[in-house]
């Protein structure tokens, strides 16, 4: 085992870490930075509860070493949130994180974050994703409680706030 | 009476902390570099004597603090029967047995240590069939069932493996079959399946040197394991604290006790460290808990008139090595074996069979999905075989309020009736529609079902309220919010009771033992209705105290007074007055003194009427506190090609008594209909000679975005529950139910096909059309 030292910018702040070859993406971001939003579900890069987003594409942070990451740009569901306005502790959800509120696709909340992130990376490269298109995007990630279609309808319902309002609400850069 | 919270469809109270990654679960929690880990050494054979266990290279690697084994646990653990070590002592009876755990500075550590703990067995013939394992002269799994504590209403069977016999004996069988116009018998087998939680199991113990044991844990029962894992280790309950945060799903497999005792044992070895053990995913298909299996014998008959007359079953559940939980499942089983009918003449055998297989425990629907696979199949059988039409034929035999029920018990007002004349009409029963392709069929299929909570008759719920400086409640509760939304429901139901805005209240999580309220399990839906009563009332309880003191204050009659909106009014003088003056500081009189003070309400309820049941003939006054009935209607096509099923249309609706959040409870329909679907198509547990073959989310498919049904479309029926909050009563193992017997049913329509054996995976769909093909074309030639 050797240890390795990294920069990383995760949620748009710089990290200098020092962390062993055999650490993963998912264990640096909950054990060594304690964001512990991104879930451990499988470790085996099954379930998409540990997706993050990695130079903007979805990954299964538990398939990634942290070594790998080494100079890559993290965006964790921590980062979808916006600060309200400088200075302002409260934060401005992202309207996907909305959308999954009003929608109620949230039940445990176990698959959420990864959902999320799943969803987000799909409104960037497609920002008017059919039903189908969107079921497709999220066959990684599974969930147990909701049976899925709410997530969907969120995520259609995301997608249209986002294109009204002309935005692709980027995160994280 | 308008209600302001009870019966809108208002957002999660925690959906903002699930969104944001901020909701806290077990393994978020941070312990500091303090934090062991724990690993445990498993059984690889089916059934062993355990001869020799030798830890010294595993205590040798650098990093090992301990190493735990039966010979530190000699007690025996279970919910309804202790039939269970935390460690095995002597034996090991299933594939995945505890047998040593390890305790490491790093999860590495001890997983190699784990491996270097050396165990010498003698293999011992194993039982791998419920039906050959009931017979006398199977190997016994547990000679000393006998021994072994159980409660009153289980009776198991020393000297063979039923550690549970439940019998119905009701009318007479052999003569109403003589009176029958057409009988229809068949044979149904469920194999076992897991429950797979996207959270898996995990705990952290910590043992201090006073002798207090502190447990996190991923928990559907904080108190359940608080009360048995106190027991089994000699700790007083009152030293034993369980703190259980947010749940990532449960479906029962996190009732009980499962692994959570292994954390604490290894505790107790390395005083003042916590100790974490987390299942990996591997382990969690066969380590916690398995659906159990079920194979199911049913013969039913009835008249040309469509009457129902007669009902003879055997289930044998396949209930793996220990039963402490699923011995209850078998009762339940038993007491609702006719399913949602009234049948005059009823003979029920339902055995629990201890095998050499995983754990049978509880998971949604504590065995109704597995009984109405057999159930809702027959009566269709039935149903074709008099010429009746199948949503025709339950609704001539669907129970009604003042029937007398399988156990004798008099049906509650129900809305059966109505339920499956929505799901039915959902999906435009009666008429025939064409396929998309002339390659495939299309067909339409209905089943009905009843669960009742199943539980001991005096399961417990308790509650308090206190209220804050500015006004706002704190909900203090024992239950948990395992993604059902019971936090969000028990908010509701405070601001209604108490006359506050929603927005006022706050639930106190995480459940801690220490400081929260009672509450026996979050299993059997009862939480809306049983916690829900309890909440009701610890609301009343802070009105009543907050009324008084005002109605002092003003000497007014408190009959005049009330809370609205956070406001205490009279009706009266029309005065009013801010909660927040009253809640923390009391009142000051005119003469300088002062009434009143800081407002605690507490509120419990625990139903005081179920009764005991006849061991011969399983009748008796009130089997259960109440039953939650439902339909489901599936409209469905089949590649005949491919075998695949798609499912169009799906049409649930459910008798909830009273919806607190519609939303909500059609949500819970939804999610419950999708994991039905994923049973009855996809899942099942591969066991060959009791070892697991696909233990992985890659083997093991559970439905995605892409299986889901594209239309669900629930509905609620609203016939009050009379002692439920508002009318409530649950709804959340109920929308599994029915899903796998619908969608056999429609699969018969569409093919004319019976399969008797769930999963249906599209391979069996076509190679049993392969197979009628075939005689197709041998009958033509």
């Amino acid at each position: 085992m050797s240890i390795h030292s990294i920069s990383i910018a995760v949620n748009g702040s710089s990290e200098s870490l020092t962390v062993p070859s055999h650490m993963t993406l998912l264990q640096m971001l909950r054990e060594v930075l304690a964001l512990t939003g991104t879930k451990d579900g499988c470790s085996a890069g099954e379930c998409g509860a540990c997706t993050v987003l990695l130079n903007g594409e979805p990954v299964n942070a538990c398939m990634v070493l942290a070594v790998e990451a080494d100079g890559a740009d993290v965006v964790t569901v921590e980062g979808l949130a916006q600060p309200a306005g400088q200075g302002n502790v409260e934060k401005t959800l992202h309207p996907l994180q909305q959308a999954f509120i009003d929608a109620g696709a949230v039940q445990c909340g176990f698959c959420t974050p990864g959902m999320l992130m799943s969803a987000y990376a799909l409104l960037q490269r497609n920002p008017q994703p059919s039903e189908e298109e969107i079921r497709q995007a999220l066959v990684g990630n599974l969930c147990r409680c909701t049976g899925y279609n709410r997530i969907v309808q969120a995520i259609q319902g995301a997608g249209s706030r986002m294109r009204d309002t002309g935005s692709k609400q980027e995160v994280g850069r | 009476m308008t209600t302001k919270s009870v019966g809108r469809s208002v957002a999660r109270v925690d959906a903002l902390e699930k969104v944001t990654g901020a909701a806290l679960f077990t393994d978020d929690i941070q312990f500091g570099p303090g934090l062991l880990y724990g690993r445990v050494v498993r059984s690889p054979h089916p059934h062993a004597l355990i001869k020799n266990v030798n830890a010294s290279k595993a205590l040798a690697l650098p990093g090992v603090k301990a190493v735990v084994t039966g010979a530190d646990t000699p007690g025996y653990i279970g919910l309804y029967l202790k039939d269970r070590h935390i460690f095995c002592t002597d034996r090991v009876r299933y594939v995945g047995d505890p047998v040593a755990g390890v305790v490491a500075t790093s999860e590495e550590i001890a997983e190699e240590a784990a491996r270097l703990v050396e165990v010498e067995y003698e293999e011992l013939p194993a039982v791998l069939d419920p039906v050959a394992g009931a017979q006398p002269d199977a190997p016994l799994l547990h000679p000393d069932l006998g021994r072994y504590e159980v409660v009153p209403f289980i009776m198991p069977k020393p000297g063979t493996n039923i550690s549970n016999h439940f019998k119905v004996r009701k009318g007479d069988v052999e003569v109403a079959w003589g009176q029958c116009d057409a009988i229809v018998e068949a044979t149904y087998r469920v194999p076992h399946i897991q429950h797979v939680p996207i959270e898996p199991h995990v705990a952290v113990a910590r043992w201090e040197p006073s002798g207090e044991v502190t447990l996190w844990s991923s928990t559907q029962s904080p108190f359940a394991q608080r009360d048995l894992i106190a027991q089994t280790l000699g700790i007083s309950q009152g030293d034993m604290r369980v703190i259980g945060p947010y749940v990532g799903g449960g479906f029962g497999s996190k009732a009980g006790v499962s692994m959570e005792a292994l954390a604490v044992a290894m505790a107790k070895k390395v005083p003042g460290r916590p100790v974490k053990v987390r299942m990996t995913r591997e382990e969690e298909f066969f380590c916690t808990f398995v659906r159990q299996g079920l194979v199911a014998r049913v013969k039913i008959g009835g008249t040309k008139e469509g009457k129902i007359l007669a009902l003879q079953v055997e289930y044998y559940w396949d209930a793996g090595a220990y039963t402490e939980y699923g011995v209850n499942i078998t009762r339940a089983a038993g007491y609702s074996s006719t399913g949602p009918y009234t049948i005059p003449n009823v003979r029920t055998d339902s055995y629990c069979v201890y095998t050499n297989h995983p754990v049978g425990g509880p998971m949604r629907g504590f065995g109704m999905p597995e009984i109405h696979w057999s159930i809702e199949q027959s009566v269709d059988r039935l149903a074709h075989a008099l010429g009746i039409d199948p949503v025709d034929f339950r609704l001539r035999n669907c129970v009604r309020a003042g029937d007398e029920i399988v156990t004798g018990m008099v049906m509650h007002p129900v809305g059966m009736v109505e339920c499956i004349q929505k799901a039915a009409q959902a999906i435009e029963w009666g008429k025939r529609e064409p396929a998309s392709a002339p390659y495939k069929r299309r067909g339409k299929g209905i089943a009905a079902c009843w669960k009742a909570p199943a539980m001991p008759p005096d399961a417990a719920s308790e509650a308090w309220i206190r209220c804050n400086e500015d006004g706002t409640v704190s909900v203090g509760l024992g239950g948990q919010e395992i993604g059902q939304g019971s936090f969000t429901v028990a908010a509701q139901i405070a601001a209604e009771a108490l006359g506050v805005p929603l927005e006022w209240v706050r639930i106190s999580r995480p459940v801690d033992t220490r400081y929260s309220p009672y509450e026996w399990q979050t299993v059997a839906s009862r939480l809306t209705w049983s916690m829900g009563n309890a909440v009701r009332a610890a609301a009343q309880d802070v009105r009543e105290q907050v009324l008084d003191v005002v109605a002092r204050y003003w000497e007014e009659d408190v009959a005049n007074l009330d809370i609205v909106n956070g406001e205490i009014v009279s009706y009266h003088s029309e005065r009013s007055m801010p909660l927040r003056n009253v809640v923390i500081h009391g009142l000051q009189l005119p003469d300088g003194t002062w009434i009143g003070g800081p407002i605690l309400g507490r509120g419990a309820f625990m139903p005081a009427y179920v009764t005991a049941l006849d061991a011969e003939t399983g009748q008796g006054e009130r089997a259960v506190v109440h039953y939650t009935v439902g339909c489901q209607a599936v409209d469905l096509e089949v590649d005949t090609e491919t075998g695949q099923v798609e499912i169009l249309r799906l049409a649930a609706a459910y008798d909830v008594g009273k919806a607190i959040n519609p939303d909500q409870a059609r949500a819970q329909v939804e999610g419950g209909v999708v994991q039905g679907l994923s049973s009855a198509l996809l899942e099942k547990l591969q066991l060959e000679q009791g070892r697991p073959k696909n233990a992985s989310l890659v083997d093991y498919r559970i439905a995605t975005a892409m299986d889901a049904p594209r239309q669900v479309l629930a509905e609620i029926v609203e016939v009050p529950q009379d002692d439920g909050p508002w009318g409530a009563r649950g709804v959340g193992e109920h929308p599994m139910i029915a899903t796998a017997p619908a969608i056999a049913n429609a699969l018969y329509d569409a093919l004319g096909i019976r399969f008797d054996d769930m999963p249906v995976t599209a391979e069996r769909v076509y190679l049993a059309l392969e197979e009628s093909r075939g005689r197709g074309e041998r009958m033509t030639r």
